[in-house]
């Protein structure tokens, strides 16, 4: 490790149901019951986002306009997280960033897929009708919201970042590989800064009946993560800015935290499956591991069996563990960058944020490292290790 | 400078005019068209009835655009794995980089999931999340996962590691390659597997563009509809197809004894913070990213002596990119020459930057330019060697290719020949 060139992070901008920011989040992690909206889109539980002020970090009503809820939640983290970095109107460093976003695909217009739908069983030539009406009803710039890459495309053009753009797609792996490509690039001295990260509206039919097919969701009341069968869905917006130690230093930027490492894997998934990727992966970190002052931050998702398996392989390694998809709800995409900004945050503070359930245990130690996991809910694995910068 | 050098071993294609690179090449130089009639779909009441679709591929008239974007896929990069040689069968030594098509529930399914329903005149999303959980639509929910194609993709051909699927719009299939370019210079692997595929045309996307007034109206004939750096030029012709490029380190390549068929040997990048659809009218962000594509290549303007374009055929694109090549190449600019793949398979959106790479290394292979195909009209603002209509042979040893997307995205990539 000695010779490869860090990577610290220097900026967060996180967003959720639990407020705005990381000292927001770590408040609301330390004192809050979770806040969840049941009644929405009852039976499913929905950890909606706080109200968020979109003028503060994109200006141009336009701007606002030509986005769907996704876009905005993202385009505001990235905004707070480059805020975070100093790096804000820096024309300089901006064009020289280098972006990925993880993303799935923007919003629908649920009503008129409804009424389309509806529609057709009617129709005397349903490929016509569907024609005619998606002619007719189909606002143009919506297309603009539904490509996967233009959260990236939103971010250029508000926030300036031009160094690169990339999007990767894939649930929760593709916040994995954003961030592992980011940290990867700057170790190798392809890049010296970068902004990574991704958002995700879940207050919408469509992704509900997408996961509803795949009989993912938790029903009813309110339940964490290791008593969920099935996810709770979470809005989120999690960027992070990561940047080379040395290039941090030169312009006096703190850190909140270093990256130290992060792999990731893509199991064929059976049962034992989830396990046996954990424990190859964690082997590669657990040399590094002072035990006595880490913890881990799980993504997991509440979905059955990947979820027990985790929980098990968890119990094993004797660490506090936090799943913080129980306050957050899980979020898919952003949700492997919004723990690691949660990891930052609580390393930076030295403390360890209070359990999230009744079966996790208080860590009285000193933090100086913190485990940030991701067994995506159908595919892909993935650990993280963050470290104090001492 | 001691980075890895990072050559292809193994190309694979699927276009409108034929699976596999030699037949693709064949018509490409006779200048053939591959756009048609759609057939696969109703298209009363569009604007735009043509594309470049794969229909010589048998498909059941339901096929999604994943699903599609799969099985093209599985073609191409089952042509470039044996040409290539390398690993063994379903065992291949290194990640893979796919770009994808967007990926969504499409009408058959919603239609399909409210009948089951059971709902009458009041549909509502009750009644479709009842349906939806019922299981019947399991193959759906996996299906319509993001990671879906990557994740079948990886299993069959036994990539490694966590497969990356991508979207940066109509450069995708550039990044792929970009992004096993740069995995093989940090010494993380010493091949990997790069995609670019789109199975995407279906009426809601062809509506989507048309909304957007990007493509082609000229829809009698079909095969003159896309004519790029023409003055009549439209808009684009959506098409289907798939790319794929086997990427080693010449170390690596060597090795193994394996035959090398070119060299990536620069990429580069810059976004536009301009507009969500539109260029910045200066052209600087494309000028910079081909600089940058140039440099990384440790080569000069004088060095390319064939131009791939992204060549959309759209008024703005066609005239964008001319302004960023004259930027970067003065006076060469008008001697250059520089062809559009698109004039003949139309605009394979996510696979575009992949398919074009597979033309531009078979175009250094043959030392013979294809064409760009209904030029009858030239445009006077645009004064470029299009190589009008006619395969052209040439000396050619450095190819840029460039591929430009919605949300500021640009990538241009180098190839060369040899291993200098």
């Amino acid at each position: 490790m000695s010779d490869a060139r860090e990577s610290w992070i220097t900026g967060i901008g996180l967003v959720s149901c639990l407020g705005e920011g990381p000292d927001a989040h770590l408040r609301a992690l330390n004192e809050d019951a979770p806040r969840v909206d049941s009644t929405a889109f009852a039976p499913y539980v929905v950890h909606r986002i706080v109200p968020l002020d979109f003028d503060k970090q994109i200006p141009k009503k336009g701007d606002q306009r030509q986005m769907e809820p996704w876009q905005r939640i993202g385009t505001y983290a990235a905004g707070l997280a480059l805020d975070s970095a100093g790096l804000k109107g820096k024309t300089d460093l901006l064009s020289r960033t280098d972006m990925i976003v993880a993303a799935g695909g923007g919003e629908r217009d649920a009503q008129v897929d409804l009424n389309v739908t509806a529609g057709v069983a009617k129709a005397k030539n349903p490929e016509a009708f569907v024609n005619e009406r998606l002619m007719n009803d189909l606002r143009p710039t919506l297309f603009l919201a539904q490509l996967s890459n233009l959260l990236a495309g939103n971010i250029s053009i508000v926030h300036g970042v031009t160094g690169s753009s990339r999007t990767f797609m894939g649930e929760e792996s593709a916040g994995v590989d954003a961030v592992r490509i980011a940290h990867a690039r700057i170790a190798a001295g392809q890049s010296n800064l970068a902004l990574v990260g991704g958002a995700y509206n879940a207050e919408r039919w469509e992704v509900m009946l997408h996961f509803a097919m795949g009989r993912c969701l938790s029903h009813d009341a309110h339940k964490s993560v290791w008593e969920r069968a099935g996810m709770e869905l979470g809005t989120i917006g999690a960027f992070l800015v990561l940047e080379e130690k040395g290039h941090a230093e030169r312009r006096g930027a703190t850190p909140f935290a270093r990256i130290a490492t992060v792999v990731a894997d893509h199991a064929r998934r059976s049962s034992g499956a989830v396990t046996a990727t954990l424990e190859r992966l964690w082997s590669g970190i657990a040399p590094r591991l002072d035990v006595a002052h880490a913890a881990v931050i799980s993504g997991a998702s509440g979905v059955q069996p990947a979820t027990a398996e985790e929980r098990d392989f968890l119990a094993s390694r004797g660490l506090a563990v936090r799943a913080t998809a129980t306050h957050l709800g899980h979020g898919l995409e952003p949700q492997f960058p919004a723990n690691i900004a949660l990891a930052a945050a609580a390393l930076r503070t030295g403390r360890l944020f209070a359990p999230c359930d009744a079966s996790e245990r208080p860590m009285e130690a000193v933090l100086r490292q913190a485990v940030v996991t991701s067994i995506g809910h159908w595919r892909g694995e993935g650990l993280a290790l963050i470290e104090t910068v001492s | 400078m001691n980075r890895p050098v990072v050559v292809v071993t193994g190309y694979g294609v699927v276009t409108s005019l034929g699976a596999g690179a030699q037949d693709n090449w064949a018509k490409l130089s006779a200048g053939q068209s591959g756009i048609r009639e759609i057939t696969r779909f109703a298209t009363d009441g569009l604007k735009t009835r043509i594309a470049g679709t794969v229909d010589f591929v048998p498909v059941e008239p339901s096929i999604n655009a994943p699903e599609l974007s799969q099985r093209l896929a599985e073609m191409a990069a089952e042509e470039a794995i044996a040409q290539s040689g390398i690993g063994t069968p379903g065992d291949f030594p290194g990640p893979l980089f796919i770009a994808v098509a967007p990926v969504e529930i499409e009408w058959q399914q919603r239609c399909e999931v409210a009948r089951a329903s059971g709902a009458n005149d009041a549909l509502g999303y009750p009644d479709l999340m009842r349906a939806g959980e019922s299981g019947r639509f399991h193959g759906y929910y996996e299906r319509f996962l993001f990671g879906s194609v990557a994740d079948r993709i990886a299993e069959r051909f036994g990539t490694k590691g966590s497969p990356i699927s991508l979207s940066t719009a109509c450069a995708s299939g550039a990044t792929a390659i970009q992004l096993g370019v740069e995995a093989i210079r940090r010494g993380e692997t010493e091949a990997a597997l790069c995609i670019g595929t789109d199975g995407s045309v279906n009426a809601e996307s062809l509506i989507r563009f048309s909304l957007l007034s990007a493509l082609s109206t000229s829809n009698d004939p079909p095969q003159a509809a896309s004519k790029p750096f023409s003055k009549n030029r439209d808009g684009f012709v959506m098409a289907e197809g798939a790319g794929v490029l086997v990427l080693e380190s010449l170390e690596a390549a060597k090795a193994r004894g394996a035959k090398i068929l070119g060299v990536i040997e620069g990429c580069g990048e810059l976004a536009d913070s301009f507009h969500r659809t539109r260029s910045s009218p200066d052209g600087k962000p494309t000028i910079g990213c081909i600089r940058n594509a140039i440099a990384d290549a440790g080569l000069a303007p004088d060095d390319i002596d064939y131009i791939n374009p992204h060549g959309t055929s759209t008024p703005e694109n066609d005239k964008n990119e001319y302004i960023s090549i004259a930027a970067v190449f003065g006076e060469r600019a008008k001697s250059i020459p520089i062809s559009s793949n698109k004039s003949m398979i139309g605009h394979t959106l996510s696979a575009a930057g992949a398919v074009e790479s597979v033309f531009s290394l078979m175009t250094l292979e043959h030392q013979r330019i294809p064409p760009t195909i209904n030029y009858q009209l030239p445009d006077p603002a645009i004064p470029l060697d299009v190589v009008p209509n006619v395969a052209r042979d040439a000396r050619v040893t450095h190819v840029l290719s460039n591929s430009f997307g919605f949300g500021g995205q640009n990538v241009s990539l180098v190839m060369g020949r040899e291993p200098r």
